[in-house]
């Protein structure tokens, strides 16, 4: 899986350089952030703007990601977006459980 | 009235989860193909590639473990106003009136493939044939 981390800010970044988020990759992407989060009360960042299609089970890996931080105190917000990405969020209500911003910079700005 | 000329498209893979994007691309390059759609083509091109990608998740995680070593078929064909995508697998089956519609208000991991499957399409249908079971989705073309 094409992913690349940063800390900004003290936030953490990951950003998936995948065009799809599928039942192929969701369980590598799951382990991943589970790895991130070390440490109570971290603040991930999700770049999710090089993906264009999410399906069920990547739709299950950002709900159960979002609980494991909460578990520990922390967040995992959702950035850049694409339309049918979000639509997919939009109809299943799990873009109420999470705080998405347009862009990478405004998540860092005001996330 | 949509009209087309009949499309029919097999694709056989192998029971294998990295063949996912594969057969999703192709939907999507069929339905932009049509001619004369007058609706949303982008549309309706990412939702046959959900569709697909669930119908196909759920016969490998369906299937019989010996029979995840034979191809899997998936058929895509397009008559006149009617779109309608089958999906085999070689599993017990499984009934697809069971299946519950998932609580959004209480999410949780697994359950949405179906419920996206039968609000993305006009119709779901699951059957055994000589073939194997299918599972079969039918969306009308405006």
């Amino acid at each position: 899986m094409n992913i690349a981390t940063e800390t900004r800010e003290g936030r953490s970044i990951l950003a998936l350089r995948e065009e799809r988020l599928d039942s192929s990759n969701s369980g590598e992407l799951r382990s991943i952030i589970l790895g991130l989060l070390t440490a109570d009360g971290q603040r991930l960042i999700m770049d999710l703007s090089a993906v264009r299609f999410i399906d069920s089970s990547g739709l299950g890996t950002l709900l159960n990601s979002s609980k494991d931080a909460h578990q520990r105190s922390g967040s995992i917000v959702l950035a850049g977006l694409q339309p049918r990405v979000q639509s997919m969020l939009e109809l299943t209500r799990l873009n109420v459980l999470f705080d998405i911003f347009p862009t990478l910079e405004d998540a860092l700005a005001k996330g | 009235m949509f009209d087309s000329a009949s499309i029919r498209v097999d694709i056989v893979v192998p029971y294998k989860k990295r063949y996912l994007s594969l057969v999703g691309n192709i939907a999507e390059a069929v339905v932009q193909a049509l001619d004369n759609y007058g609706g949303d083509r982008d549309t309706l091109a990412f939702h046959l590639n959900l569709v697909l990608t669930e119908a196909m998740v759920n016969a490998i995680e369906h299937s019989n473990p010996l029979a995840r070593d034979h191809a899997a078929k998936v058929s895509i064909s397009i008559e006149g106003d009617n779109l309608c995508v089958g999906v085999y697998d070689q599993g017990p089956g499984f009934d697809l009136d069971l299946v519950p519609t998932p609580d959004l208000e209480e999410p949780s991991e697994r359950g949405r493939g179906i419920f996206l499957m039968r609000t993305l399409m006009d119709a779901v249908s699951y059957r055994k044939t000589e073939a194997g079971n299918v599972l079969e989705m039918h969306k009308r073309l405006e």
